[in-house]
């Protein structure tokens, strides 16, 4: 059974009282227009800690005013790069010097485990930061070699004001990954943070206004799917919307871009990625990541390694040593040090993950460790793993979001990658192997937007990020994720009496 | 009124013996053949309004068809997987099969979408070669990046081929389209599934039986004629189609990207609606701005997506503006477009037809000066006269609606901010045009319109290189240029950790 660290030590941690609690727009924090609150709770306690206020479709139009006249008559488009990029350093900056107080709150929040975030993700946001200030003037367009006496070139200008839409699991990184390149690009913006955590996203709202980031430019409006972010989705004078999240709400924001104004938008949906260990690799090793790819943020991450394919000919140690290390695996409260695993998100979660485990049960899975859940109080599961798992299964097929690996056999090279493709999600994947060319010819067969060889979560500034098939498209990071904040547009006049084209 | 040339068919017959349709069946896997339902659909002559011909029409499951075929061919056919280069031979053979055939292949177009004969032979059919050799050229040189990290990692991206991929496009530039979209996908690597628009199928299959000949595999280009709510929905709700490359009307677009939504939530590009503005400053060459404002309404019979609909004219030349952009007008040969004098053919259907004049009967029940023109021409045909209405104030149908015919909207400005705020009051932004001797005055604009394409002295200036697309409700995504490569390829970012490296 999973070791249980039962939170006695998180009494002794200061949580810092929640300051920001009402949506910030055009530099203000204000009450709802509708005066709606709604509670965000605890998932290591099951508590309330506060009323936030709940954005809905009259607030979004407030919000999305102020960002259309920050965009349109405002300092921040019209600045040169390197202006926008010292107020984002400033705001990184003072990121850096928040951060105890933002990862307490991702904390309570999320159930993030607190010295991750604040030794790991915080900073590397920060950092993301600090990326995208570094490339706001360098934003180029193209000067054309016409094929007639024509001067024609591209400008890459800002395409207006973004919507973004982002997830409960990185609030942190989400937050930063969308907003910084959109700020360097130019743009302004209205965010809908997650109605499970929204009190990071308020409390770096804050810290822009200190940085300088004028008012209007980034607004968030914390508030619910249905209401606050179809608001957004639909909205006739938003230009563009980023959104990270489940495949079907993918679906509802097309849809509603579609209908409303044709606004491009770009989404990173979900994954059941597969994680492909070969005969030739360090067991030890291989088990270690095939674990941490599924219990690294309590299994709530989009590129979870949640399919586990392994060659035979180490299978059985292979197995025997993951099964091991998952009985080891320390699941409590994230406040402790020695936690590896938190609680799940919220109640919904941790149903909804205990409901797969059942149908992966009944389905004749072989359970080899977990199922259960931890403790009688907030929402942590046991890590959990199934063998003799069919390519149809649910468990195999279906996004479960939580601390379940479904673990397979495979003999051959192009067994492999056919089971790998096996699925209508495309997000990432993971090869162990020594051999250059097992690693060259299976990187370039799977049909996934990542793939991580000897690795796995290797994120980066630079490295761009999205899906192939139904895990969406268009890339976060690298500079590839500006593009999504800019439009191409072609200036051409004739030449006359040039002496070449 | 408008000097006709009536279109009877002795011109036609003194110019050129136009061909038999030689391509009616749908091209599925490297043959042609019947629809599974054996429907088939007329297509009609608009000089006569006659039919043509009959043409196998594509339901949903000829499309299934067709896209297991190119499903096949692009997981386990040779097409993907060859280098770039030989990509490029094909495609390069291909283009030189379409410049053996040329004047065939422009009198389809022309009995087809009433375009010009002439322009069709020395214009739109060598575009569409030098639109493959542009991107048979660029088939060996799609480049991913080695990325700088901040850590022990070897890190770089592959541009691969996004897949199936289902191209929908319209009926105004058959040929100009079909190569647009196709040629880049080519390139990338990718199998596709066509629908040419009802209006005008003839080319494209014509097109695909040039592509069998050139060694095109079989499987890799499938042309489906068929119509928008069945063969063109078919595609863009495919769940095994991984991307959809449409050009056309907005309401057409919406469909599509809502569809794609449902289905698969394949990534759209959309080349939608325009109605862009073009403005004149007091410092141009009255002669030269009129010319330019009628080819820029006038062209294709005013049936392009870029069409100068709105015409905006500073005050200091207005008036020597109107009187020149009327004469001109009335002198404007409308008629057979197989006769060179012609300078406008009918209009596509008559579908187009009613709805364009009734836009112009929308006008002056709307309180628009007209101008000059506003009837159609001849009784036989679907013939409209260059109409121009003036005195049109911003909210007036005439001038937020895209007519997509023969009609300009004519108004005034004063200064050169009253000029882009009017250009910019309109909910598509795919098109603008400038005229103007002054420098600052070009930049200044070319940077406050919020439109894809900006033409400083110029109109219709595309080039291969120059990447085109809409702001706003013109949609997004670009064709031409390496920029339309983008639309066919995925970027997939491959990671490995990296061990005593000297540096990063």
């Amino acid at each position: 059974m999973a070791a249980i660290s039962n939170g006695h030590e998180a009494s002794s941690f200061n949580i810092p009282p929640i300051k920001f609690t009402k949506l910030f727009i055009n530099g203000q924090f204000v009450h709802s227009i509708s005066g709606k609150e709604f509670e965000t709770v605890d998932p290591r306690t099951e508590e309330v800690m506060t009323k936030i206020a709940e954005g809905g479709k009259e607030d979004i139009d407030v919000a999305v005013k102020a960002a259309r006249v920050a965009f349109d008559d405002g300092p921040w488009p019209r600045m040169p790069g390197a202006e926008r990029a010292r107020i984002m350093m400033k705001w990184a900056d003072l990121i850096d010097q928040n951060v105890e107080e933002i990862a307490a709150l991702e904390t309570i929040d999320g159930g993030k485990l607190y010295h991750y975030c604040k030794a790991f993700e915080i900073p590397a946001a920060a950092s993301t930061l600090r990326y995208y200030a570094g490339a706001a003037d360098k934003i180029h367009g193209e000067v054309l070699k016409a094929s007639r006496e024509l001067h024609a070139y591209t400008l890459l200008e800002p395409i207006g004001v973004v919507g973004h839409i982002i997830p409960w699991n990185f609030p942190t990184t989400m937050f930063l990954a969308k907003v910084s390149p959109a700020l360097a690009a130019g743009c302004t913006m209205v965010l809908k943070p997650a109605e499970q955590t929204p009190l990071s996203a308020l409390f770096y709202a804050h810290l822009s206004k200190l940085a300088g980031i004028p008012d209007g430019v980034l607004n968030v409006v914390p508030g619910f799917g249905p209401t606050a972010g179809a608001a957004i989705s639909s909205h006739m004078d938003i230009d563009k919307v980023s959104f990270t999240g489940s495949t079907e709400v993918g679906r509802e924001i097309m849809r509603a871009a579609a209908n409303s104004n044709l606004k491009p938008v770009s989404l990173e949906l979900g994954g059941k990625s597969p994680l492909i260990v070969f005969d030739d690799a360090d067991v030890d090793k291989a088990a270690e990541l095939a674990l941490l790819g599924i219990l690294f943020n309590k299994g709530e991450i989009c590129v979870a390694g949640s399919r586990v394919l392994v060659q035979e000919g180490i299978y059985d140690e292979f197995e025997k040593k993951l099964v091991e290390k998952a009985k080891a695996w320390v699941v409590g409260d994230p406040f402790d040090p020695k936690v590896q695993q938190g609680p799940q998100v919220d109640k919904k979660q941790f149903e909804k993950i205990l409901s797969y485990i059942e149908h992966g049960k009944r389905e004749g899975a072989t359970l080899l460790t977990g199922g259960k859940s931890v403790g009688n109080k907030g929402y942590y599961i046991e890590p959990t793993i199934f063998s003799n798992v069919k390519e149809d299964m649910i468990i195999v097929q279906d996004e479960i979001f939580g601390p379940v690996m479904a673990l397979m056999k495979f003999k051959s090279i192009e067994d492999a990658i056919k089971s790998a493709n096996n699925t209508k999600y495309g997000l990432a994947s993971g090869i162990v192997t020594k051999s250059l060319d097992t690693a060259n010819t299976v990187s370039r067969s799977i049909r996934a937007g990542i793939v991580w060889i000897n690795c796995y979560f290797a994120f980066g500034n630079d490295i761009p990020y999205g899906g192939y098939k139904m895990s969406g498209f268009g890339r976060d990071f690298g500079l590839e994720a500006l593009h999504k904040y800019l439009q191409v547009k072609s200036v051409v006049t004739p030449i006359y009496n040039s002496p070449w084209l | 009124m408008t000097n006709l040339s009536n279109g009877s068919s002795t011109y036609s017959q003194s110019f050129l013996q136009i061909p038999p349709v030689k391509f009616t069946k749908l091209f599925i896997n490297g043959k042609f053949l019947d629809s599974v339902s054996g429907k088939t659909f007329e297509t009609v002559d608009p000089r006569t309004e006659e039919v043509v011909a009959e043409i196998a029409e594509a339901t949903k499951e000829d499309v299934d068809i067709a896209v297991k075929a190119a499903r096949e061919a692009f997981d386990s056919g040779s097409w993907p997987r060859m280098p770039g280069a030989e990509r490029a031979k094909i495609m390069l053979k291909w283009a030189q099969l379409i410049e053996q055939n040329v004047e065939e292949i422009a009198a389809l177009d022309t009995i087809d979408g009433g375009k010009l004969f002439s322009w069709c032979k020395a214009v739109d059919v060598p575009e569409a070669c030098n639109i493959l050799r542009y991107y048979a050229g660029a088939a060996d040189k799609i480049h991913g990046n080695v990325f700088k990290t901040s850590r022990d990692l070897h890190l770089y991206s592959l541009m691969e081929p996004v897949g199936v991929v289902g191209h929908i496009i319209p009926w105004n530039f058959p040929t100009v389209m079909f190569f647009a979209k196709v040629a880049p996908a080519l390139a990338a690597g990718c199998t596709m599934v066509i629908k040419p628009a009802e209006q005008t199928p003839l080319s494209s299959l014509f097109y695909a039986h040039l592509a069998k000949l050139a060694g095109i595999p079989d499987g890799v280009l499938n042309v489906v004629p068929g119509f928008g709510s069945t063969a063109g929905a078919a595609i863009s709700s495919h769940m095994d189609i991984d991307a959809v490359s449409f050009t056309g009307s907005t309401e057409t677009g919406r469909k599509i990207m809502q569809a794609a939504a449902l289905s698969n939530l394949k990534p759209v590009s959309l080349e939608l609606g325009g109605k862009s503005p073009v403005l004149i400053f007091d410092d141009a060459d009255v002669d030269k701005a009129v010319d330019l404002a009628l080819f820029g309404i006038l062209h294709n019979k005013g049936e392009i997506c870029v069409a100068f609909s709105r015409v905006f004219v500073q005050e200091g030349i207005y008036d020597e503006f109107e009187k020149k952009v009327v004469e001109k007008a009335k002198t404007w040969v409308v008629g057979d477009p197989f006769d060179p004098k012609v300078q406008q053919g009918p209009q596509t259907s008559k579908a187009q037809f009613d709805k364009i004049l009734s836009y112009i009967e929308h006008g002056k029940s709307e309180g628009a000066t007209l101008l000059t023109g506003g009837k159609p021409v001849g009784n036989r045909g679907y013939y409209i006269e260059p109409t121009i209405f003036a005195n049109v104030k911003e909210d007036m149908l005439i001038a937020q609606e895209e007519i997509f015919g023969p009609v300009m909207a004519l108004s005034k400005f004063k200064t050169i901010e009253d000029a882009i705020k009017k250009a910019n009051s309109c909910k598509y932004g795919l098109a603008a045009g400038i005229v103007t001797k002054n420098l600052d005055i070009a930049n200044t604009v070319s940077r406050s319109i919020r439109a894809g394409i900006i033409w400083i002295n110029c109109f219709f200036a595309f080039d291969i290189d120059c990447p085109f697309g809409g702001y706003k409700m013109s949609g997004f995504g670009r064709d031409y240029g390496l920029e339309a490569l983008h639309k066919y390829l995925q970027v997939k970012s491959v990671a490995t950790p990296i061990y005593n490296s000297p540096w990063l």
